[in-house]
């Protein structure tokens, strides 16, 4: 391993002056000769047919170019991998509330916008089924979850073992549709050259829209180049393409013109999913000592009528703690919703809230500390699978982070502890999530100027990565920073994976070092750098098949005190503090704000956020950030993060593990395990809202 | 976004004279107008912006009247020395309202006439009855867990979302408008109206009507009062629940009180019954829940708002209890 001096510096973002002056431009900023703008119409009923599009009142409008519909679209190719929802505007299905039925192109935003609201789409409506519920007769066991998981899992026997349990904990939990809202709609501008297509798309990666775009216009490898230079969050709405990339280039294509197309917030609610609903049914026994002797999760999500989305919702139970008798399924169920798709943390974020708050329930039937009870059900190897862990500090962050907040003296009573007309409540829970790599490339290449540039398909979505792979490129090249470009965000580069699942760094810094090592190599070998540069290529697709069957997480620990207001029911937290054990942390600021906003996001997931299903209409009724509360500076105070100095040499080559997600996972346990207690009563239902807890104290 | 036309007078009646059509709107702020205009629920073809007009100011008459312009910003009533003051529940209503961005664009009079937040009332693809008038209340059998328990109708259950409005409402405050016929004043109490069987009609003001001024009448016991806003998030969101009271305590007995009630209704809620329970009685929880409880004895819960009675309740013991502690 190299010597590092870059690494596990706090460097700024370099690209932060440009971002605050204005300079980065966003896929919507990117100005194109000549172009025009689609705006989007969405079907407004769940099911059915659209019988008549009449779009001679629009076309007559001024500015108008064209109203596309599944009439005069352009033609869509499908391989066996493509997402049905990028189909746009292939036939005259409904399939959800939402969904896109036309673009209307015209010269401003303000035409296509006035256009697109005027259009006159006549549908033949059919009955639609968008409640999701447990006992939902369509409910089926999907071939897999999410990514390629097995659905259920089974070892031991539950049943027997939870019958002849001293403690039993069976309770079900539930969590609400909660929907992406980066602070950058999408948007997309597309642009062709003959059979060229040239996309600047917000995405969180760039190979992955131009893989699916050149599929869907039956175009040949290489005709396709998506660049996202800047992009402004994504938290999983932008991991693949969505929509709006696809009718862009369709307008582009159809008007001979480069189009641009923005989401609005509200459309996004619909168009570019968000978190499925869960229900989850838990059952855990324990020994009079607590010790597990048997878990089981089962978990209920759901999905479209377009395609099999899967959440993994019961993963985390396969691998947290030591229960011999061990059982996981999931169960999904297709409505004419729209599809929802991966958000922070998928599957671990709502499963947590589920296992942890159930793990506290349990503590507090067998009477022992909730950290302890933790300590006592540690496993030595993968409860699930059997496999060795690479590395597994969960007991480490716990300890460390009881320190931190001052858990020793709790004491365990809830409902006792009162500050005027607050309640004050203290609470716990784990956190975890995989720690992948994925198949990526790149090139480094050494000018003669003794300056470098590494390539490479990484996409930075505010997250800090550009930098943190600079530091890793620097170090690796032993270089000092300002020697190093890092250019990213252009599908030319060659593929890589995207800003996703925690692996983008994982993955990207695996395929830099390769690159750099090789170019190291071969400059020592050539002794000067000739004066048009060289360059050396990696690859990382064989070193990852290559590696060792192990079972790779990062693990962590939350804390959380929340005060509650007797008279209203309104929820604060005080403080949170969380402690990570995620491998190698490359850049101690922006990992700290990756972490800190985690654990943000999860204050909303416990307390505010919510899509509210109508059922008469069959969308998210409160589709806007007026309505759909996120939290506000008001709403965090102290949040407290660290990390444990952890060298797991058996992950990637930096020793990576990544910690996009992990800071989301647990928050919400954390936070209901506090609210019980402050005042006694257990809020099984997310979000914890001040009429839910009025209700419950009263 | 379609097209319009845009106009700035600097006089009242040019102003008055050019928004006489249906289809014309006075912009003040525009953070209600634009957005409802983005949304497609505004379709005005002609903006009258009011910012030309000599409505910033606030002043006090020799008989101790306070008079606010209708152009006062949001963010500088709340920080008027004579508001906060005289009017400590006004500055505080205003400052548990939005954002500190938006409250320094957001007008008095602009905050007076937003409209409802009401989710199907903002989203032009589903029936409202308050927006197409016949067509439907779909919050009735939807999403109505932040809609009214007091004052609605089957046709419209709507509240009405301003936090300032339930402050003056407690303050007596009159309003001017100046309209085709001329200058007047309304009581706050009559500008507001039920939504009956015709939601779409908010107020009493003719088409066409500028608000001017509001005044807050002489209130000596207001420098003892206080505004209690209970809502989702910590900052930035509209009230679930929230009272205005001011209180007046002679030994252990109220003297004189006011009260009003925010988001709980289609019209700022004057709570006229408690109010009435409250004088000449007895200076405690006991009384002042059972004030409430009366109050609230008319509310008719819809399935997912039933705790805005135990929430207003409790707010109002609280509310009265620290103010009377602070006496
Ligand atoms: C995200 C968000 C959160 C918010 N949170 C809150 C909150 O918590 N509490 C709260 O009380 N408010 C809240 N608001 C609403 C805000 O207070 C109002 O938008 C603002 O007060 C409106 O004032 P304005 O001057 O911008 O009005 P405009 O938007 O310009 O106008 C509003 C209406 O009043 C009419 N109008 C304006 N001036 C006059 C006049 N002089 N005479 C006659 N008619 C006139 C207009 O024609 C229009 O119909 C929030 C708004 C947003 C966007
Ligand atoms: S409550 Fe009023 S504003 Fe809301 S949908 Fe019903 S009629 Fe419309």
């Amino acid at each position: 391993m190299t010597a590092t001096t870059a690494i596990g510096a706090g460097l700024n973002r370099i690209e932060a002056a440009a971002k605050v002056t204005g300079a980065a431009r966003y896929a919507g900023e990117i100005p194109l000769d000549g172009h025009a703008y689609g705006s989007v119409v969405q079907s407004t009923i769940a099911r059915g047919q659209v019988t008549m599009i009449d779009a001679d009142a629009v076309l007559a409008r001024p500015g108008v170019l064209a109203v596309l519909t599944h009439d005069n679209a352009p033609r869509l190719h499908r391989a066996d991998d493509t997402d049905a929802e990028l189909l746009v505007l292939q036939d005259d299905r409904v399939r959800y509330r939402g969904q896109a039925v036309a673009l209307v192109i015209a010269e401003t935003l303000e035409q296509a916008r006035a256009g697109a609201e005027l259009l006159d789409v006549t549908y033949q409506p059919e009955d639609h089924d968008v409640v999701f519920a447990a006992d939902h007769p369509r409910l089926y066991a999907p071939e897999h979850v999410n990514p390629n998981y097995p659905t259920d899992t089974s070892v031991g026997d539950v049943d027997a073992a939870l019958a002849s349990a001293a403690i039993v904990v069976d309770a079900t939990y539930s969590t609400p549709a909660e929907h992406n809202n980066p602070m950058e709609p999408h948007a997309a501008i597309a642009q062709w050259d003959g059979d060229r297509l040239t996309v600047y798309d917000s995405n969180q990666g760039a190979t992955s829209v131009r893989q699916a775009l050149t599929t869907l216009f039956g175009l040949a490898d290489g005709a396709v180049r998506v660049l996202s230079e800047h992009v402004g969050g994504g938290f999983g709405a932008k991991g693949s393409t969505r929509p709006h990339a696809v009718l862009a280039a369709m307008g582009a294509r159809f008007t001979e013109r480069p189009i641009r197309v923005t989401l609005t917030r509200q459309q996004m609610f619909a168009m570019v999913g968000y978190r499925t609903p869960t229900i989850q049914h838990m059952r855990l026994g324990a020994d009079a000592d607590a010790t597990l002797v048997a878990l089981e999760h089962t978990a209920y999500s759901q999905t479209s009528q377009v395609l099999e989305f899967a959440e993994q919702t019961a993963l985390i139970s396969r691998l947290m703690y030591a229960a011999p008798n061990l059982r996981t399924r999931h169960r999904v169920v297709a409505l004419d919703v729209p599809t929802p798709r991966w958000m922070r943390a998928p599957g671990e974020a709502p499963g947590s809230f589920a296992l942890e708050s159930a793990m506290d329930e349990l503590a507090t039937a067998c009477g022992v500390d909730p950290i302890e009870l933790r300590v006592r059900n540690e496993p030595s190897v993968e409860p699930d699978s059997g496999l060795p862990f690479s590395s597994r500090n969960l007991i480490a962050c716990l300890h460390e982070g009881a320190e931190r907040f001052g858990w020793a003296s709790r004491d365990p009573r809830p409902g006792v502890r009162r500050d005027g007309r607050w309640l004050i409540g203290t609470g716990v829970a784990s956190s975890t999530y995989p720690a992948r790599s994925a198949p990526s490339t790149a090139a480094a290449t050494a000018l003669a100027d003794g300056s470098f540039v590494v390539e490479i398909t990484a996409s930075d979505i505010g997250t800090g990565a550009r930098t943190a792979l600079t530091q890793i490129a620097a170090d690796e090249l032993r270089a000092p920073t300002e020697r190093v470009e890092v250019r990213i965000g252009d599908s030319d580069f060659g593929q890589a994976m995207i800003a996703g699942g925690s692996m983008g760094t994982a993955s990207w810094s695996w395929a830099i070092a390769k690159a750099c090592r090789e170019l190291l190599h071969t400059l020592h070998e050539i002794g000067t750098v000739p004066p048009e540069g060289v360059t050396a290529h990696a690859d990382t697709a064989e070193d990852i098949k290559a590696q060792a069957q192990l079972s790779r997480h990062a693990f962590g620990a939350q804390f959380a005190e929340v005060r509650v207001d007797v008279d209203t029911g309104e929820v604060r937290v005080p403080r949170l503090c969380g402690v990570f054990a995620a491998g190698r942390i490359i850049n101690a600021k922006t990992g700290r704000s990756q972490l800190i906003g985690g654990m943000t996001m999860g204050i909303g997931m416990a307390l505010l956020e919510e899509g509210v299903m109508d059922p008469q209409f069959g969308d998210y009724v409160n589709h806007d950030l007026a309505s759909y509360h996120v939290p506000v500076n008001g709403d965090v105070h102290d949040i407290d993060v660290s990390w444990i100095d952890e060298h797991d040499d058996r992950l990637n080559p930096v020793g990576v593990k990544g910690i996009g997600e992990i800071g989301i996972v647990g928050t919400a346990a954390a936070l209901a395990n506090a609210v019980w207690h402050a005042t006694g009563h257990r809020h099984r239902h997310l979000p914890i809202r001040p009429d839910r807890v009025l209700t419950s104290l009263a | 976004m379609r097209q319009f036309g845009y106009e700035r007078p600097e006089y009242a009646a040019d102003a008055v004279a050019l928004a006489e059509r249906p289809e014309v709107r006075y912009l003040a702020g525009g953070t209600n107008l634009v957005d409802l205009m983005k949304l497609g629920v505004e379709t005005p073809d002609l903006l009258v912006d009011v910012s030309a007009l000599p409505y910033e100011f606030v002043q006090e008459d020799l008989d101790g009247l306070v008079r606010i312009g209708a152009g006062v910003r949001n963010s500088d009533l709340a920080a008027h020395a004579l508001i906060r003051s005289r009017y400590p529940v006004l500055a505080q209503a205003v400052l548990a309202g939005a954002s500190g961005q938006l409250r320094n664009m957001a007008t008095v009079g602009g905050n007076l006439l937003q409209r409802t937040r009401c989710v199907y009332f903002q989203d032009v693809s589903k029936p409202c009855n308050k927006r197409m008038p016949g067509s439907g209340c779909p919050a009735r059998k939807g999403d109505h867990h932040n809609l009214a328990i007091l004052g609605a109708s089957d046709q419209c259950i709507a509240t009405n979302p301003s936090d300032m409005a339930v402050a003056l409402t407690a303050l007596d405050a009159v309003v001017h408008v100046q309209d085709h016929a001329g200058p007047h004043e309304v009581p706050l109490a009559e500008l507001y109206r039920l939504p009956g069987s015709d939601p779409q009609r908010e107020t009493t003001l003719a088409p066409g009507a500028l608000i001017t001024a509001v005044d807050l009448p002489t209130l000596p016991f207001a420098r003892r009062s206080r505004y209690r806003k209970a809502r989702e998030r910590a900052s930035y969101s509209f009230a679930i629940g929230s009272v205005a009271a001011a209180l007046d305590v002679e030994g252990d007995v109220v003297r004189d009180v006011r009260l009003a009630f925010g988001a709980v209704a289609p019209v700022p809620w004057r709570a006229r019954t408690a109010e009435a329970a409250l004088v000449g009685g007895p200076v405690n929880e006991e009384a002042f829940r059972a004030a409430a409880e009366a109050e609230l004895a008319a509310a008719e819960p819809l399935r997912d708002n039933a705790y805005k009675v135990p929430l207003i309740t409790n707010l109002v013991v609280r509310t009265l209890a620290e103010l009377a502690a602070g006496s």
